[in-house]
């Protein structure tokens, strides 16, 4: 009795397990999962919208078939491509884009599978690159702004920068990358997707281009040694010369203030001795008169006085 | 211990006769617990601490599941992914770690492609950096994007292309970097969220930047310039410090001696007038004796000193009558 039961509900189990499965080979329910949306044919015959929601759906089966499509954010990575700017410099640009089915029958009628969409997007954005690229400056598509310009004497310490650098920008990379995306983007709703985002992803010199840049640069830093090298000659020199300038202008005013102190004693001494010596003037020549005698006189000297002086008078008589 | 209820060899095949017809109605037993066994397996799924499991029901999005066990519809029906949301992973730019540790290994492969990028001057810089990002929204992370991680990688490269091409070479080699860091953090960020993708970038980090290969030397002489330069500078004032002191000193050196030379001045000046003040104020009381013995006295010091000395009668005209007065000591 008890097994009897029990192989009833496994008998009813099998049995619906069965017909899922059946249900699932013969294509009458699908699941559509959250990454997908599915686009239903009749005979090759789109019937009804996409199916967008997720989950489990129901179909006719074996005369419907279920075409799935991707409905995240997809991926575009174009080739490298060697493009010349409008000041004729070549370089090998690569870009990359970002774009989503929005309309899956489109999709499915046009370009039938994301294989044959990538060819199609490789010449979109290739050749709206090409045309954005050809059109701007070098300058303009490495440059996002005027930044350097601005902030230029900021930097003060280098000043090394192309003249070629130097160019002020109108437009820089993002503006470029936003042209390339509304150029794109009007060839896109065609094939049923859009085009989310483009950017470049690497600008680069052409191997020939990159040497010569190398080249520039090494002349670059050689002219910016040399710079180096001769302001800390230059800011020797001046020092040296301040040397020199410190020292004249340091003995010179030494020499100047001895002047003046040497000067004003003279003066002094000169007052000091008028004052005494006013007093009695006869009397100061007559003294001086006398030391003189003293420092004059030595043994070197020969004097010949005659009687008549004051010292020798009394040698001819004593009553003068 | 009895041995009495030991079966007979007959009765033991009896026995396993009758099993084996008993074992035809437990088969259904043993399917039923087949699928039951693998029911529960596929019925029982664990989270790990650090991961977020997201539950889909037939494709869809049914939920997120916590850390722990739990308990799923089997036969595909739910699908959980988990997902690691508290891991931070790392992406490496122009280079690769090939083992990470105490001393780590990195490739030597060639990422010139993914590391060399035209800087604001147009010159060549090689640039190495990291990015490191968490998973914020396994939601997103799963159903919005295709590919997260080429999304991460990709941005990166753009955003941190567009800033270096901000900059000149100069600021990225040395100033800039912090700078561009956390431009480069905040602008991936902003354009992975307009993805969807799901993440936070939690680090931009720059690491090696260097010229290229072929520049490297050009531009280690301009550091050796640099020093070449400070170098100059120094020794100049050097040469400055040890002349000017010396100067000062010796200026110093002159004014005091000047200084001395008038203390000096004045000094003798004072004395010797004050010396004659004092010989004037005796002298006048008595001028005429104290004159004439001045005189005397000093002519008494004075002749002897000299070597000749000739006494001429004023009378006489011519030089013959002249007297020796050396040999008679010059005194009166």
């Amino acid at each position: 009795m008890k097994n009897g039961a029990f192989g009833t509900i496994l008998g009813v189990i099998i049995a619906i397990a069965a017909v899922v499965f059946l249900a699932f080979i013969t294509g009458a329910v699908y699941i559509v999962n959250e990454t997908q949306q599915v686009v239903i044919t009749q005979f090759g015959k789109p019937v009804g919208e996409p199916v967008t929601s997720a989950g489990l759906h129901f179909k006719t089966p074996l005369i419907q078939q279920a075409h799935y499509f991707e409905k995240r954010l997809l991926d575009w990575d174009g080739d490298p491509n060697q493009i010349p700017t409008k000041d004729k410099k070549y370089i090998w640009v690569d870009t990359i884009a970002r774009w989503t089915i929005v309309d899956a029958l489109k999709f499915l009628q046009s370009v039938g599978n994301e294989m044959g969409v990538q060819g199609r997007l490789d010449d979109i954005i290739n050749s709206a690159t090409r045309d954005a690229v050809t059109s701007h400056l070098l300058v303009e598509a490495v440059r996002n702004s005027n930044r350097i310009l601005e902030s230029g004497s900021e930097g003060g310490e280098d000043v090394i920068v192309t003249d070629e650098a130097l160019e002020r920008i109108g437009v820089g990379r993002q503006m470029l990358e936003s042209f390339i995306l509304e150029k794109s983007n009007v060839l896109a709703p065609q094939y049923g997707i859009e085009i989310r985002d483009v950017r470049i992803k690497r600008i680069n010199y052409v191997e020939d281009v990159r040497n010569k840049v190398y080249d520039r640069m090494i002349a670059e830093r050689k002219r910016a040694a040399e710079k180096y090298r001769s302001e800390g000659q230059g800011k020797s020199a001046e020092i040296e010369g301040q040397v020199a300038k410190e020292l004249k202008e340091i003995t010179s005013e030494a020499y100047r203030q001895a002047q003046v102190i040497t000067g004003k004693a003279d003066a002094e001494a000169v007052s000091i001795y008028a004052n005494a010596y006013n007093q009695d003037e006869q009397f100061y020549s007559f003294l001086k008169t006398l030391e003189t005698y003293k420092e004059t006189i030595d043994d070197k000297s020969t004097v010949i006085l005659t009687t008549d002086s004051d010292y020798y008078r009394y040698l001819k008589s004593l009553d003068k | 211990m009895s041995f009495d209820n030991v079966p007979s060899p007959d009765e033991i095949i009896d026995v396993g006769k009758k099993k084996l017809g008993d074992a035809w109605k437990y088969i259904p037993w043993f399917i039923g617990i087949f699928l039951l066994l693998g029911a529960a397996r596929g019925m029982i799924y664990s989270i790990g601490p650090d991961e977020v499991g997201v539950i889909q029901r037939f494709g869809k999005y049914a939920g997120l599941s916590s850390p722990g066990l739990h308990a799923k519809i089997p036969f595909g029906i739910d699908k959980v992914t988990p997902i690691k949301v508290e891991k931070v992973f790392k992406e490496e730019f122009g280079f690769k770690t090939m083992q990470a540790g105490v001393r780590s290994r990195y490739g030597r492969g060639d990422y010139l492609d993914e590391s060399l990028m035209l800087t604001g001057d147009l010159n060549i810089l090689d640039v190495r950096w990291i990015v490191q990002f968490r998973i914020k929204d396994a939601v997103k992370l799963m159903f919005a994007t295709r590919n997260p991680l080429n999304n991460i990688r990709d941005i990166s490269e753009v955003v941190m292309r567009r800033f270096v091409g901000d900059y000149s070479v100069d600021e990225v080699l040395t100033v800039k970097r912090e700078e561009i860091d956390d431009l480069s953090q905040q602008e991936i960020q902003r354009i992975l969220d307009s993805y969807n993708v799901g993440v936070q970038i939690v680090t931009v980090k720059l690491l090696d930047v260097n010229p290229a290969e072929k520049v490297k030397p050009a531009f280690n002489e301009v550091n050796e310039a640099k020093q070449e330069k400070e170098k100059m500078i120094n020794q100049a004032w050097e040469a400055y410090n040890k002349v000017i002191p010396k100067a000062r000193g010796t200026a110093e050196k002159t004014i005091r001696e000047a200084e001395g030379y008038a203390i000096d001045k004045v000094n003798r000046a004072k004395g010797e007038s004050e010396r004659f003040l004092a010989t004037l104020k005796e002298y006048k009381k008595a001028p005429e004796i104290t004159k004439k013995r001045m005189y005397l006295e000093t002519m008494a010091e004075v002749l002897p000193e000299a070597r000749e000395k000739y006494i001429i009668d004023k009378e006489q005209g011519s030089i013959l009558p002249l007297l020796d007065i050396n040999k008679k000591g010059g005194e009166r």
